[in-house]
């Protein structure tokens, strides 16, 4: 019975639109790839057996996952306090590089210290990076699309002169981090047959769970959820709106910080001086939009994404398909998204004719 | 009526999905009959990609024309993967990896740590690191991985030459792209070719801090040009096709100015206003030609450090020489042979350079 009434809950229509966009996408990318002389269905098999059968994509799978999620997170939190966070980007870059610098820095410390405390210094300074954004909102109401792009670019030149003149090692990066606040396991590689699957994935189990938390099972998170719903209205009653936002794109700037952190302790374990930007946090964006802005949706939707980016290597070594397709197909993805009105409207139409005949 | 709508889509989406599974399969069994054990060998690119005019380029160019002297397919007995972002080298290197090619390169110094810990997970495989070592925790150079690089030294040193022989001015330009001690060598080498045949020369050198940054390597350009230099050697990568534009833009309106460019012959990048003086050749599809051949013989130089240089034809300057003057191509010879038989050692580093120039006086 609690099932049944469960199910009943759930709004099938707004479940419908990511799904059938997913699979408009794939079967639009099928078509060109078709229409180029490649083989669609060799590619998308070779893409679900490299992730499924073999340990090896299946760990780069869930590797990749990890940022793409968090900064789905970081995007999601923000929008429902009625904020575009697109500074996500700049966030990872200067929480990558906090968190490889604390554990550089302090390397001497034991490993229980160590890399908690890198964790922390990734979030911290992602919080720094969403704080100013949000103040400059609440306080001078500079709207938060412009500032946060432009922060994007601060981060990335910062952190590029700071591992230049500061910790700088040959191959333009910074040194490897030591073993003390490595999230890597020998453990997880052997069993995914060297991978680069790294303890990271608690973490992004922990804060997808904690957003969650946060904004359905505390008071502040139902403020931040009528501050997005309606400004005004929350303000009516006598709720700080600028305080909110500042929160919101606070805890935003932590979630994008431990994406890049992740980078910076578990995938690289150093951090390289960027000319270009990740597109991580770009990527989240998408992630975030896809998954509806829920928790369970961020996870499925950088699921599917990092499967797509990593499977997409296999299909290109197995179906000779170019990889930029498979960045095609995630654009197309994120268009019948954005399209999802239409799709909603096709299937009202299809219901409709059905009762009338 | 609407379930029975349904009903026919579903119906209609398992039946094409059977009829191209089978088209799948039997395209799969034909190609994995193919598939002997013959000779593979693969590349993986950087985020330059395959096309990117350079360095990628002239290494599949190198693996292609391999391919062709031995009967070898493209995708399949050579073959490359391209990488989009820096989390793609690992994946990539251990995708060709996995599937037993017989040599794996992967292509930039970038991909130096990836490069090593996968030399040490798999001790069976053979790889190749372009310009960086790759060594095990004691510093010692990997066994199983051959690692080459160039002395780009000696090839700016003679483009160098022609520079300090060509120029009106006496004021000479070098833009490079990340100040790194790789690049350093083509700054030093340059400026010693320079200073040796031209010692009233000036030369003013800059770093533009990026690869792919033409706006940057542009507005270089532009400065150095107004401050009177009539050649500028452009070591930047895409960053150098700023440096291009800049020229030519000056040659149109009646300012004749040159541009020396790197790792292929970038003459046609000079046309049509001809601004392409000479270029420094790195000839990496060379080196890549030599491994895999060698490779293919059974003798994998691996844990082996090659340097290709003037004597290997792995560094020089490019084969057209319309622009260069017969004095200055004689003498670029010249000074050829004195790098070969050791008589000039030409600097790498600024420390070198600097006593370089006090054995010139």
């Amino acid at each position: 019975m609690k099932v049944n009434a469960f199910l009943k809950k759930i709004n099938w229509m707004t479940l419908l639109i990511p799904v059938i966009s997913v699979v408009l996408g794939l079967v639009c990318g099928a078509v060109i790839m078709f229409a180029i002389g490649y083989n669609p269905l060799l590619a998308y098999q070779s893409i679900i057996e490299s992730i499924f059968l073999q340990p090896y994509y299946g760990g780069e799978t869930i590797r990749a996952m990890i940022p793409l999620v968090l900064a789905g997170l970081a995007v999601a939190f923000a929008f429902r306090t009625g904020l575009f966070n697109i500074g996500v980007e700049g966030q990872l870059m200067v929480g990558w590089f906090a968190s490889v610098a604390c554990a550089i820095i302090f390397g001497h410390l034991p490993k229980f210290i160590l890399l908690p405390m890198s964790v922390v210094a990734g979030g911290a300074a992602g919080a720094l990076w969403g704080f100013i954004p949000g103040l400059l909102k609440a306080r001078f109401k500079v709207h938060e699309v412009i500032s946060t792009i432009m922060m994007n670019y601060i981060a990335l030149y910062t952190t590029a002169y700071l591992i230049k003149n500061f910790l700088y090692t040959e191959g333009e990066r910074t040194p490897t981090i030591p073993q003390a606040a490595s999230l890597s396991s020998a453990f997880l590689a052997n069993l995914t047959q060297g991978s680069r699957l790294h303890w990271g994935f608690v973490v992004a189990i922990i804060a997808v769970t904690a957003m969650w938390f946060m904004l359905w099972k505390t008071t502040k998170g139902y403020e931040l959820r009528a501050v997005g719903f309606s400004p005004d209205a929350s303000e009516y009653a006598g709720m700080n709106v600028g305080g909110n936002i500042i929160l919101s794109l606070t805890i935003s700037g932590i979630f994008a910080g431990l994406a890049g952190a992740m980078e910076g302790l578990g995938t690289y374990q150093y951090m390289t001086i960027n000319s270009a930007f990740t597109g991580i946090g770009f990527n989240g964006i998408a992630v975030a939009l896809l998954g509806l802005n829920t928790p369970v949706g961020v996870t499925l939707a950088g699921a599917l994404f990092a499967g797509l980016q990593t499977g997409g290597m296999t299909m290109q070594s197995n179906a000779g398909v170019p990889v930029e397709l498979i960045q095609i197909i995630i654009a197309l993805i994120i268009f019948f998204v954005g399209s999802g009105y239409v799709i909603k409207w096709a299937a009202d139409r299809l219901k409709r004719k059905g009762h009338k005949s | 009526m609407f379930k029975k709508r349904i009903a026919v889509l579903v119906a209609f989406v398992v039946v094409l999905a059977s009829v191209l599974a089978g088209c799948g399969n039997g395209k799969t069994s034909g190609g994995s009959t193919n598939q002997k054990s013959t000779f593979k060998a693969g590349m993986v690119t950087d985020t330059g990609g395959v096309d990117d005019k350079s360095f990628n380029q002239s290494a599949w160019e190198g693996l292609t024309n391999f391919a062709k002297d031995n009967g070898l397919k493209k995708g399949t007995g050579v073959k490359y993967l391209q990488s989009t972002q820096a989390s793609d080298y690992s994946p990539n290197l251990n995708t060709m990896v996995h599937q037993n090619f017989n040599i794996v390169y992967g292509i930039g110094f970038l991909m130096q740590s990836d490069i090593q810990k996968i030399a040490q997970q798999n001790p069976k495989a053979h790889l190749g690191l372009i310009d960086a070592v790759a060594v095990d925790k004691n510093n010692k150079p990997l066994k199983n991985v051959a690692s080459i690089t160039f002395k780009e030294q000696q090839g700016s040193f003679l483009v160098g030459v022609v520079a300090g022989l060509t120029t009106k001015t006496n004021k000479i330009g070098f833009i490079g792209g990340v100040n790194s001690a790789l690049l350093k060598k083509f700054e030093n080498g340059f400026k010693a070719g320079v200073k040796t045949v031209n010692p009233k020369a000036e030369i003013y050198a800059q770093y533009a801090g990026a690869f792919d940054a033409p706006d940057k390597g542009r507005a270089i350009a532009q400065t150095m040009y107004t401050k009177g230099a009539d050649i500028i050697y452009a070591s930047a990568g895409n960053t150098g096709n700023g440096v291009f534009t800049e020229a030519k833009n000056r040659t149109k309106n009646g300012k004749k100015v040159w541009v020396i460019g790197v790792d292929k012959d970038q003459h046609d990048q000079g046309m049509p206003e001809n601004v392409t003086l000479t270029s420094m050749v790195k000839r990496v599809d060379k080196a890549i030609y030599d491994v895999t051949k060698q490779t293919k013989a059974g003798k994998f130089p691996g844990g082996k450090v090659l340097e290709f240089g003037l004597e290997e034809n792995g560094v020089g300057i490019a084969p057209t020489t319309d622009n260069v003057s017969e004095k200055a191509l004689s003498s670029v010879n010249d000074y050829k042979k004195k790098i070969i038989d050791g008589s000039i050692k030409v600097p790498t580093t600024d420390k070198e350079y600097t006593k370089y120039l006090t054995t010139l006086k």
